[in-house]
């Protein structure tokens, strides 16, 4: 079989959309560009921000995490190996107290949980902590 | 509106001047991440509360943004200085576009 230049060419393109398709919805949606869009390409130091969540967590759809921060001024939560990494950002005010807080989390399994903290300088920040999950909690 | 939503807030009455005071909310709400499935094999939309902020007399106190990954009966506990007596005025914000809201008096002294 011989092949023109236009088939190859579309063979080509194919080929390409193929390999760099997976790549694409991976990169969509990962903690990494969540923390990159967050920090704007910033560098994150570790440390300055504390993140507590349960070594073990039986039930995955109510995980309690708190983060703290003493100088952030918003911290942002991510479920790193959830299908939306995306937990919460916490933004503080004026009127906050100590800039800590607290909710409760899906976890679809095993994982990190990192917390990045944006300080009062522009600086970032950054804690992660391991969370074993017995029983996923995202359903399908 | 989502059914059965209900807001509740756990705030102290009383609280000294400029005191920073521990406040706990709690909505009821399915908070549908929208990776679930039917029976049918169709996938559930996602309905989520995806804001809650907290003023005290029109000062931000905390404002956040939230993702699917809320459990359901989003929680949120945290802290708030009150500097003098006023209204802790608290907002959630559904995907619906419906808004819920609580308030609850502080009184220093």
């Amino acid at each position: 079989m011989e092949l023109n230049r236009r088939e190859t060419l579309a063979l080509g393109l194919g080929a390409a959309a193929i390999v760099a398709l997976p790549v694409r919805f991976a990169a969509a949606a990962t903690g990494d560009e969540m923390i990159a869009a967050f920090t704007g390409g910033a560098a994150v130091a570790e440390g300055g921000v504390t993140i507590t969540a349960p070594e073990i967590a039986e039930n995955g759809n109510t995980v309690p995490v708190a983060v703290a921060s003493e100088n952030a001024v918003s911290i942002m939560v991510l479920a790193m190996g959830n299908p939306t990494p995306g937990v919460a950002t916490f933004n503080f005010g004026e009127g906050a107290g100590a800039h800590s807080a607290s909710t409760r989390m899906r976890l679809a399994g095993t994982q990190d949980v990192v917390a990045i903290a944006k300080m009062a300088d522009g600086s970032f920040a950054r804690a992660a902590a391991t969370v074993k999950v017995t029983i996923g909690g995202c359903g399908g | 509106m989502a059914d059965g939503v209900k807001p509740r807030v756990k705030a102290p009455a009383k609280a000294a001047a400029g005191e920073a005071v521990v406040l706990k909310t709690l909505i009821s709400h399915v908070m549908e991440s929208g990776q679930r499935k039917n029976k049918d094999g169709s996938l559930i939309p996602r309905s989520i509360i995806n804001r809650f902020t907290c003023e005290f007399n029109g000062t931000m106190v905390v404002d956040v943004e939230m993702h699917p990954a809320i459990s359901t009966n989003p929680y949120f506990e945290f802290e708030a200085v009150i500097p003098a007596t006023g209204e802790l005025k608290f907002t959630w914000y559904d995907d619906d576009g419906s808004v819920y809201n609580d308030a609850k008096m502080v009184t220093v002294g």
